[in-house]
């Protein structure tokens, strides 16, 4: 199983509008991602809970049906 | 059988360094745990592995626990550190080493 780059970044922007989001195919094979994801929701968020509110978004395909997805996250001036 | 959960906590409590990871540290069997296993060898960190795919409770087990969806997970004194990316950005950023000497955890960093 795979996910299309388009899905990663509208269920991401679904849960985080304002949300920059920038994905690279690491592999070409639809299944190795790397993700850097701007949102100003994150402002104040340790890192860990940065990645977890990125995870709520995809809903469980984490770790399921999208194996690999190298995630940097960033809030705005920083 | 032991509670998956129990078992998890009881490592993650009575060990100052632990890494969840895919393979053992000398054989990891994923690129993403390999790349926290070379960052901990570096620092010269001790640590315990814990080999998920020895078994598939503490597999499942160690994502509930951390409410986060991925292996290789790192905690350091009870404390969910992260997976491999912010593990990695937290070394070159140096403040995984500053988190060890924070922790009172010895870093034998060889140049």
């Amino acid at each position: 199983m795979a996910m299309d780059a388009r899905d990663i970044e509208s269920m991401i922007k679904a849960a985080l509008p304002d949300a920059v989001v920038e994905i690279r195919d690491l592999a070409g094979d639809g299944d190795h991602y790397a993700a850097t994801v701007t949102s100003s929701a994150f402002k104040g968020k340790s890192r860990v809970q940065q990645h977890q509110m990125v995870y709520a978004a995809l809903q469980g395909r984490m770790g399921g049906a999208l194996h690999a997805l190298a995630l940097t996250t960033l809030a705005p001036d920083n | 059988m032991a509670d998956a959960n129990q078992i998890i906590d009881n490592e993650v409590k009575s060990n100052d360094v632990v890494l969840f990871m895919k393979g053992t540290p000398q054989f990891p069997m994923c690129g993403f745990s390999g790349q926290v296993v070379q960052i901990l060898n570096y620092l010269g960190v001790p640590y315990k592995g814990v080999n998920v795919l020895e078994d598939e409770t503490i597999r499942q087990g160690i994502k509930d626990y951390s409410n986060w969806p991925t292996i290789p997970q790192l905690y350091v004194k009870g404390e969910f550190i992260g997976g491999c990316d912010i593990t990695r950005e937290m070394f070159q950023a140096g403040e995984l080493q500053q988190l060890f000497a924070d922790k009172g955890i010895p870093v034998q960093q060889s140049a």
